[in-house]
């Protein structure tokens, strides 16, 4: 790990210094998202319900990703998918 | 007038009128604001001149002073000019959101026209709202009279906008004394004030792309201010804060130099004001519109041959230690106003303040407090010359009675 710099050395008001991109907040869940490829009907609702932006529509791939590394666990993507699609999993290891 | 000094306009304003032209004048971008006496008047002149087509200011009345201050955040965060007014209990409802504002280090400039807190329920005037904010981040700049009040709102925007400062900054006045009393106050024309106040500069910071960019909300450079900071980091925000309000003590006073050439008006030396203070044996250290009477008094009793002078403490934040301590410390007995109080503090705010500054000085004169005008209770010329009266008995018998007085309380 880089040293922790000094606060002459910082930017006022916590200005990050990286992007959101690089500080992994998904570690700490219980639950992990798990997609029923058969069931899912690519209705977007998780995509557009999801409140960290986790599942991404992919229109190049024609597919949805679910980035388990910001993921928080919460389940509202499961709770809201019309063809139940989504189960809520316990993460392992 | 010397020379150099610019054309003045004499208007009859109350203080809120008066704070409520210099934002006018200021160009603010935005104002976010919740009325409430005694302040209201500062609002509601503003709507009016944005309902005029006078100012090009974005005016948000929002559902409370926790969104006014909540909005003013985010609109100084963009870079915008932003100016807000409250008092007492909107001031109260704001403190969370002050501290947020400090801490994401936008300039914000807001008036509290000064009034006393519930319970019980009181309109009128002391200074229990922003003295119970101190510790919030903000600066503080408490003011004499209407005049000043003006004045001071137009240097605020350049205190407070200083890249080497970025802190909010409020400018108290003594709710109903200054706020709706008319005097006559001196303006300037608009385009001076606008060539004073400039436009506001931005500091560059580094952002996560690893470039430097101009420290404001921009979809083209995007940063992220005031996020979460573990235990790691947020004491070094936090050490930045108080670094810049060291900032601030000279360039509040390096302001007032500069207005005083442009106007002719100085206060003191922006942070202190001293009156017959050289030979004074005895003082008052006052804060806000009482020193006006004081002053009345100091000369009455110099005319009688006693040797007393006033300070008035005019920016209480920061605090302006070393020119407390010199300014007094040859001083032999000092009383210090509190128009508000520090439940079982032994004393109010200002008192411990000037005590502390004078903990270090070659001498130590005796320091007592006086409570006074509470809930906007007079205080009269007649009561105000009795704190001199037992100064002037203190220095000859050397004994302090009571260090903790009330001024004008019914036992």
């Amino acid at each position: 790990m880089s040293r922790e710099k000094g606060w002459k050395e910082i930017a006022p008001a916590g200005v990050c210094p990286k992007s959101s991109v690089g500080f992994m907040t998904g570690d700490w869940k219980t639950y992990m998202p798990v997609r029923d490829l058969e069931k899912c009907t690519l209705c977007l609702t998780c995509v557009m319900l999801c409140p960290d932006g986790a599942i991404r529509w992919r229109p190049e791939l024609g597919k949805i990703e679910i980035d388990n590394e910001f993921c928080k666990g919460c389940g509202i993507c499961a709770n809201e998918c019309p063809t139940k699609a989504i189960k809520m999993t316990l993460e392992q290891e | 007038m010397t020379k150099n000094q610019v054309n003045q306009h004499m208007m009859a304003l109350n203080g809120d009128e008066a704070i409520a032209y210099a934002a006018k004048q200021s160009d603010v971008d935005v104002v976010a604001a919740y009325p409430i006496t005694p302040q209201t008047i500062i609002v509601e002149k503003f709507s009016e001149y944005v309902a005029n087509g006078e100012v090009q200011t974005e005016f948000i009345c929002t559902e409370s002073e926790h969104s006014a201050m909540a909005a003013c955040i985010a609109a100084s965060a963009t870079g915008a000019r932003t100016f807000t007014a409250s008092a007492s209990a909107g001031l109260a409802l704001m403190h969370e959101m002050l501290f947020v504002c400090s801490g994401c280090r936008t300039p914000v400039v807001m008036a509290v026209a000064n009034r006393a807190l519930s319970a019980p329920l009181n309109i009128h005037g002391d200074q229990s709202d922003s003295m119970a904010q101190r510790d919030s981040g903000w600066i503080q700049i408490y003011v004499e009279n209407s005049q000043e009040a003006y004045d001071s709102i137009l240097q605020a925007f350049r205190i407070a906008e200083d890249t080497g400062v970025l802190l909010p900054i409020m400018v108290g006045l003594d709710g109903f004394t200054l706020s709706h009393s008319l005097e006559n106050v001196k303006t300037l024309d608009d385009e001076v004030v606008k060539e004073f106040v400039k436009v506001r500069q931005l500091p560059e910071v580094l952002t996560h792309e690893g470039k430097m960019a101009p420290f404001r909300l921009d979809p083209a450079n995007p940063m992220t201010m005031g996020p979460v900071a573990f235990p790691n980091y947020y004491f070094e925000f936090k050490r930045q804060q108080d670094e810049a309000m060291h900032n601030a003590l000279d360039l509040i006073q390096k302001i007032n130099d500069e207005y005083s050439k442009l106007t002719g008006r100085s206060y003191g030396n922006g942070l202190i004001e001293r009156y017959q203070l050289d030979d004074a044996e005895v003082a008052v250290v006052c804060v806000g519109s009482t020193s006006g009477t004081l002053k009345t008094i100091v000369d009455e009793l110099r005319h009688e041959g006693h040797k007393v002078g006033l300070l008035r403490l005019r920016t209480f934040r920061p605090l302006p230690v070393e020119a407390l301590r010199s300014a007094l410390e040859n001083v032999k007995a000092i009383a210090v106003m509190d128009k508000s109080m520090s439940f079982g503090g032994n004393g109010g705010a200002v008192y411990h303040e000037v005590r502390h500054a004078l903990y270090d000085a070659k001498s130590h004169p005796q320091v007592i407090n006086y409570i006074y005008g509470l809930g906007g209770r007079d205080h009269s010329p007649h009561e105000l010359r009795r704190i001199y009266e037992d100064l002037l008995r203190l220095l000859k018998t050397g004994t302090v009675e009571k260090h903790l007085n009330y001024l004008g309380l019914r036992e």
